[in-house]
């Protein structure tokens, strides 16, 4: 029997008074007035003379705008207008993201020849239609005002100069290139996962006698390796995670930056979901330095050094009969969790996988021969499919940077790499790259690498692209273009061509190279509309294991030197990654899963230390964005970052994010982020190691401040707003919620006859004579990746804010995630687990916001959609006030650009808004937004609409094919992003719809958020489940008795009249 | 002291207020949205078309009973048969009028005094455009002026009475050797300037509430086209489909102006005006008709002598001058209207195919929008053979028709006035 606790930030559990205090000011804004010297309006200098002023200005400007004429506008027709187009209707074209050999096929929406969202495209056997935050974002980079334009040579140290033609670029090229004769040519890309692209490099390559190096950011190279000494294979095999019963993670971030987190996070997912008659799942351990995405979605976690990797892999490998000597674990939890996870293993031997997140190779070799133990191999490892994500091995890269060093390579070409910030010694790699005499960068934008190249040689933008993509063997999507391109660019496959002699354009060869395998015309034009091309699967192959190197892994493993106080480790954010997209606004402004932080990168480290270096972590720490700076040193390596402290890290890891601390020639948005962790990595003389093994960390006693959405939007003491679980206790006492809803109903039918719903409220009930719009939302499926909250973006025109302003609890998110850290009372550090929850407008029934509006700017339609009418509001914020579930957003100042005041962006009273406001609101950067959807101006609330745009669309679409409105057509953006399919949406008056089945089948564990209050939500969600043993003493009456002896605003109990 | 006596102020006050409100008409919107939307495609007002023309209808047949006039209109050919008047139409046009189920009896009041409203004004063409109210309210717009005066000329009659009743008081006072003190001339008396300036305000207010309403407003908007064309030539006497050019009408939520390469469809081969009638603009001037098929050959690219050398890539496109402009926060699919609605393209762009330059007809508010959900019946399928099959799902609804609770289904019940059908 235990007891929990649900809190998000340490504020909560250290001082709740204070914190409740604090919060209760949540909307209050001081009017930016000057002069009134804090007085108030009446006692200040000339309250009447100013009055008058703001009086006579809004005459004057109402006077003035009323008589402006009426502009004259102008619709102009196509001169030729194409035959399949028709203005305002959307098309779609299936195409396929690729960044740094992330691939994920989707499909286009395309409004009047612009692409404005990216959908995933569900033809696809791997992500089911799944999407990544990153992949939702990648339309806003095709608008981006910081790409490269043109085609331009570097004229001096900082200089380029536009070169005017690409046949007067390719002479000069072709100068350099004899210029170069002598010396090898390089070609260094990111992983290629394109068979044409192949192709042409390699007649490239054949041509000039060069080389091509594969270089991932974040390397895969360990396991690449490692594969080669024990499979003789250098590839990746691919993973099934949904048949594995038990999944024991090493520290891969498999859910959110791992290899191919969308595939594996559907995968995973299927194991996640409950079928309440029996309830089963799979079970997640995870061996992990700090608190990872992934971590966080795990059943139970064991912390470790980032030096005992090796050792723990090592000491499972003995646990579970590996031939080696078992390494010392000092650490009795970490001895205990391995022998449990041991038998765990063994006892579902054949239906078990085990991923490692390391890039050594030793460690890497250790995980195959457990993978080889416990019958993972041609189960839940699949060597006839080989995943070609990452490619990069970290020894050709060493190579390369040394020969260039050394004045042996005459000419560099460069797509997809960005080593001179990325490399582990990236000055290293600077200077190498002066000693080339032609260096050619292919990049959209102007990045660390590119700025050092002579010649910059812009390649298209995907979704302006022809291209293909095999990520995994036998599966291959198709990038075709939806728009022009914007620009004077080229794909840089063209350039290869042109450069090696053959003159025909990439999109020729492409074509005639699918044609030629398809065998006709037609056959390339379906397989373009598919998007995807699937054989059928090979047979699984377990690959034949080869143990002779795994004594050698140990004995190495065992030998390694041990770390020093404090450990670093380096990880990937699931919204920036390696660092490629950091120029996306959208990317930038959505928070950490885990931190809730925007903005920046900073160091994560666990109580303990925070303790050691006399952080305190009272209200203050948690409430104001100031955060303890402190500074990190490693060899020769030294950054300043802010601090956060988690619950659940090891005590002597310290964690950064990579793909920060960018060149603000990137833009607006990436401008002074955050700081550059990569120069932490270092190589260990096989492939480079992403952390640090001894590392000094010095509290430097200033602060910096940290935009965090954490304790934003609280719910003021309310409980039962996020419900959790075990596997355990859902089996022994599967009605826990059914029985506490029947006290609430009993509860509200007192003294009074008939129908619950229309007894609990005051106002008449809203009929719903057709449709009745629901959603719900299994929090067991949810791993916080945050595609939803980007897709929202994409798909409702909201707007980014800037750091200061999230700063200031201003962001806009209609779809938050929230996070739960879940612990035993008083001891939080003894994290239990970790939810997340998707929040959004719940659309009540009996909607307090409605009640409160003085103008009826928003209301219920009769489809049980609680509106918005942005032109009605007024701006009293009375509704977000009354709101339980804070998800109303107010446009405290014009972050769109759509008044009709230029000027209306600056404000000296309350400071200006971030320069990435401006970049949002270019006229380029504007090209996203989606036209059927208002652009808010200032002044008005908004909230999730339940995506009405596309409901509307799907039911007109069905009124004009004379039939009924068929389940699943009408989609909300977030469920469509969603990799794990969490969130399910449809008609709940029909009763053989998804979504009522869903509710209808989970009983048990279907609730709505703090139901006490009787606000009727559409929206619903399903219970979290913990797959332990572990029995939660649950007796809600009980524990809503003691909730409200400490509730400061008496809520739930206030309302049981 | 007040220098008349309470009823006198009563009066005047009565003749003022009659004076405001004579000049306000109530609109014959109703009538004119029937017309526009059932009759317009057959019936003009004042010539025959495919039906007969409308004016004076109820001197003709059995029509001055509007009985037998609905009676007519929901089942012509039932009609037809007891009814020798219209056998003769038949005869006379030779087709049977589209039955129209659904109109009302008030509804076939409203359209025909729509149509009176019409005759009476373009008998009576300085008076204001509006029509009529209703049959219960003749008042037309000369009763208005009657009454507009007479109101005047009693104001007036009570002022010099009052006046005169004062002095009279005055007078009989000092005779009876009251000390008065000197009366105020009326336009240094309080009461009076309060008056005055309370029938300001009322007044005042009310045409800057109206103009304030009407701001962004632009009903009758008639800009001058880069290209005079002509609806009355195309849809009117060619009878061109309306889809033909506007074909997004049918699929899109704009009707989009056709590309070039679509006036170029007909006009490789059409290359003079020479038949119609003659086209005058809009002060009266003649259009020459070629020459404006000369200007679209030039945006084209296109030479008539020399047609088979024709490369419609090289066209320019039009600059047309945007006549209907809705906010950017309402959301309307003309595909919703014309093709699921059945809404015909008059009853929002009025009678397209009588103008010869398009002007914008209706007045495009919200107000406007509503009224026409409150009232339109959907195409609800009150069985399963009938009607449009989305609408199978309001159970409510079909429930409520077999018991008899409702009659028919407008736009309003299925949540056409809500915000979020048209702003999001």
């Amino acid at each position: 029997m235990s007891e929990k606790k649900y809190w998000q930030g340490f504020g909560e559990l250290n001082e709740p008074e204070k914190l409740q205090k604090q919060t209760q000011d949540e909307f209050q804004e001081e009017l930016p007035f000057e002069g009134f010297d804090d007085k108030g309006l009446l006692d200040a200098k000339a309250p009447r003379r100013d009055f008058l002023k703001y009086l006579g200005f809004s005459t004057a400007a109402a006077t003035i705008a009323a008589s402006c004429k009426i502009p004259v506008n102008k619709a102009i027709p196509y001169a030729n207008k194409p035959a399949d187009l028709i203005p305002g209707v959307p098309k779609y074209y299936a195409s396929t993201y690729v960044q740094d050999g992330d691939v994920i096929p989707i499909v286009a929406k395309v409004r009047d020849g612009r692409p404005i969202k990216i959908e995933g495209n569900d033809l696809c056997s791997f992500t089911k239609g799944g999407t990544s935050a990153r992949s939702q974002a990648s339309v806003l980079d095709l608008y981006d005002m910081y790409r490269n334009r043109f085609p331009s040579r570097k004229v001096s140290d900082n200089k380029f100069e536009e070169i005017p033609t690409f046949e007067q670029l390719d002479k000069m090229i072709g100068d350099g290139l004899i210029g170069a004769a002598n010396a090898p040519v390089a070609l260094l890309t990111s992983t290629v996962v394109s068979p044409t692209s192949q192709e042409i490099i390699d007649a490239f390559l054949k041509k000039f006698n060069g080389t091509h190096v594969q270089y991932d950011a974040v390397s895969y190279s360990g396991m690449l390796e490692a594969n080669l000494a024990t499979f003789g294979k250098k590839e990746i095999p691919s993973y099934n995670f949904d048949k594995a019963n038990v999944i024991v993670s090493l520290g891969a971030d498999f859910l959110a930056t791992w290899l191919s987190p969308v595939e594996f996070a559907h995968q995973y997912s299927k194991g996640r979901k409950i079928d309440e008659k029996n309830p089963v799942m799979n079970k997640h351990y995870q061996f992990e330095s700090f608190l990872s995405t992934t971590g966080s979605s795990a059943d139970e976690r064991f912390t470790h050094r980032p030096s005992e990797t090796g050792a723990v892999a090592l000491a499972l490998y003995a646990a579970l009969g590996g031939n080696t000597p078992a390494p010392v674990i000092a650490d009795e939890k970490l001895k205990a969790g391995i022998a449990k996870v041991a038998s765990d293993l063994k006892m579902n031997a054949g239906s078990a996988l085990v991923v490692c997140g390391s890039n050594d190779i030793n460690v890497q070799s250790v995980v195959n021969a457990i993978n080889n133990l416990i019958g993972a191999y041609g189960k839940t490892i699949d060597w006839s499919v080989s995943l070609n994500y990452r490619k990069g091995i970290d020894k050709d890269m060493k190579d390369l940077v040394d020969k260039m060093d050394a004045g042996q390579i005459g000419a560099i070409f460069i797509y997809g790499a960005n080593p001179a910030y990325d490399y582990y010694d990236a000055d290293r790699f600077k200077s190498a790259l002066k000693k080339v005499k032609l260096s050619v960068s292919f990049a959209e934008k102007m990045d660390e690498t590119t700025q050092l190249c002579n010649f910059i040689v812009p390649t298209h933008h995907y979704l302006e692209s022809w291209g293909d993509a095999e990520p995994k063997t036998g599966c291959t999507s198709f990038i075709q273009p939806t728009i022009n391109p914007l620009f004077k660019t080229r794909p840089y496959q063209t350039s290869l061509l042109t450069w090696t002699g053959n003159l025909t354009t990439y999109e020729d060869y492409f074509k005639n190279y699918w044609t030629k395998k398809l065998g006709s015309t037609e056959a390339l034009e379906k397989t373009l509309q598919d998007g995807v091309l699937e054989t059928a699967a090979a047979p699984s192959s377990a690959g034949s294991f080869n143990g002779a190197t795994i004594a050698n892994a140990a004995t190495a493993i065992s030998s390694a030197k041990k770390g020093g106080k404090n450990e670093l480790v380096l990880y990937q954010k699931v919204s920036i990654g390696a660092g490629a997209q950091s120029g996306n606004p959208w990317l930038q402004e959505l928070p950490d899963p885990v931190s809730k932080a925007t903005w920046d990168n900073y160091a994560m480290i666990s109580m303990p230390m925070a303790n050691e270096l006399g952080i305190k972590l009272d209200n203050d720490y948690e409430y104001y964005p100031e955060k303890p700076v402190v500074k990190l040193t490693s060899g020769k390596t030294e950054i300043e970052l802010p601090v956060l402290v988690f619950p659940g890290m090891n005590a002597n890891t310290i964690a950064i994010a990579v793909g920060y601390g960018r060149t603000d020639k990137l833009g607006k948005a990436a401008a002074g982020v955050g700081k550059n962790a990569y120069p932490f990595s270092s190589f260990n003389g096989n492939t480079i190691s992403y952390s640090a093994d001894d590392v000094s960390i010095v509290n430097q006693h200033k602060t910096y401040k940290i935009a965090r959405t954490q304790i934003h939007n609280t719910y003021e003491n309310r409980f039962e707003v996020v419900r959790e679980t075990s596997l355990a206790t859902l089996k022994k006492d599967p009605e826990v919620i059914p029985e506490y809803r029947k006290e609430l109903t009993e509860e509200y039918y007192k003294g009074s006859e008939g129908d619950f719903r229309k007894n609990a409220t005051l106002y008449p009930e809203h009929s719903q004579p057709g449709l009745k719009w629901g959603m719900n939302i299994d929090m067991n499926s949810c791993v916080g990746c945050g595609a939803c909250v980007i897709a929202c973006h994409a798909e409702n025109n909201v707007p980014v804010v800037g750091k200061h302003e999230v700063m200031r609890a201003h962001e806009m998110h209609w779809l938050r995630i929230d996070r739960y850290f879940v612990s035993a009372p008083f001891q939080p550090d003894e994290l239990q687990a970790v939810v997340f929850q998707p929040m959004l407008c719940q659309h009540c029934d009996n909607a307090p916001c409605e009640n409160v509006c003085p103008v009826d700017a928003t209301n219920h339609s009769s489809e049980g959609i609680n509106q918005m009418a942005y032109n009605r509001c007024i701006g009293t914020r009375y509704c977000a006030n009354n709101c339980p579930y804070k998800v109303r957003r107010f446009n405290w100042a014009d972050y769109t650009g759509s008044d009709s005041f230029p000027n209306n962006q600056i404000f000296t009273g309350v400071g200006e808004l971030d320069p990435v406001v401006e970049q949002m609101n270019d006229d380029l950067t504007r090209m996203v937004l989606n036209p059927d959807v208002t652009v808010r101006s200032r002044g008005v609330m908004e909230k999730c609409s339940f995506c009405v745009q596309k409901l509307q669309a799907a039911k007109l679409n069905a009124k004009a094919e004379n039939r009924e409105l068929k389940d699943g057509e009408a989609k909300t953006a977030c469920m469509m992003a969603c990799p794990t399919e969490a969130i399910v949406f449809g008609n709940a008056h029909d009763k053989e719809s998804r979504i009522s089945k869903m509710r209808n089948d989970n009983p048990n564990r279907m609730y709505y958020v703090i139901e006490q209050l009787h606000t009727l939500p559409n929206v619903s969600y399903l219970e979290k489940v913990r797959n332990t043993n572990e029995i939660i003493e649950v007796n809600s009456k009980e524990r809503q008795e003691e909730a409200d002896a400490t509730s400061f605003v008496q809520g739930p109990k206030g309302l049981k009249i | 002291m007040i220098p008349c006596k309470p009823t006198s102020r009563k009066l005047t006050l009565f003749a003022f207020f009659i004076f405001i409100f004579s000049g306000i008409q109530l609109s014959a919107q109703d009538g004119k949205a029937l017309f526009q939307q059932h009759c317009a495609v057959c019936h003009n007002i004042f010539k025959p078309m495919t039906g007969p023309e409308l004016m004076n209808l109820e001197e003709r047949g059995p029509w001055s009973d509007h009985n037998k006039l609905l009676e007519w209109v929901h089942n012509p050919a039932a009609f037809m048969a007891k009814d020798p008047y219209t056998t003769g139409l038949h005869t006379q046009y030779g087709i049977i009028m589209t039955p129209f189920p659904d109109l009302t009896l008030k509804d076939v009041d409203a359209i025909v005094s729509y149509i009176n409203g019409e005759v009476a004004a373009k008998n009576s063409p300085k008076g204001p455009t509006t029509g009529v109210a209703g049959e219960e309210k003749p008042s037309t717009s000369s009763n208005a002026v009657i009454f507009g005066v007479i109101s005047l000329i009693l104001a007036i009659i009570a002022l010099i009475l009052m006046q005169v009743n004062s002095n009279l008081k005055k007078l009989s006072d000092d005779k009876e050797g009251i000390l008065r003190p000197e009366p105020v001339p009326f336009y240094r008396n309080k009461i009076y300037i309060a008056f005055v300036s309370i029938i300001l305000f009322i007044v005042g207010g009310y045409y800057l509430t109206k103009g304030a309403i009407g701001l962004g407003r632009s009903e009758g908007y008639q800009p001058i086209q880069p290209i005079y064309y002509s609806h009355k030539v195309h849809a009117g006497i060619n009878q061109i489909n309306c889809l033909y050019c506007h074909g997004g009408a049918w699929e899109s939520k704009q009707a989009s102006i056709p590309s070039v390469n679509v006036c170029m469809n007909c006009h490789k081969a059409i290359n003079t005006y020479e038949k119609g009638p003659k086209l005058y603009d809009e002060d009266g001037k003649e259009i020459d008709g070629t020459a404006e098929i000369q200007k679209l050959y030039k945006y084209a690219g296109f030479d008539p002598k020399n047609s088979s050398s024709w490369d419609p890539s090289k066209a320019q496109p039009i600059s047309w001058i945007k006549i209907h402009n809705l906010p950017d926060y309402v959301f309307f699919s003309h595909e919703q209207h014309v093709r699921v609605g059945k809404v015909q393209c008059q009853t929002c762009h009025g009678e397209i195919t009588a103008m010869n330059e398009v002007k914008q007809f209706a007045e495009l508010s919200m107000g406007w929008c509503v009224n026409c959900h409150r009232q339109t019946k959907i195409d609800f399928n009150y069985d399963s053979t009938k009607g449009n099959k989305f609408y199978s799902i309001y159970e409510k609804f079909h429930d409520d028709i077999k018991a008899g609770k409702m009659d028919s289904i407008t736009v309003k019940d299925i949540g056409g006035l809500e915000c979020q059908k048209c702003h999001y």
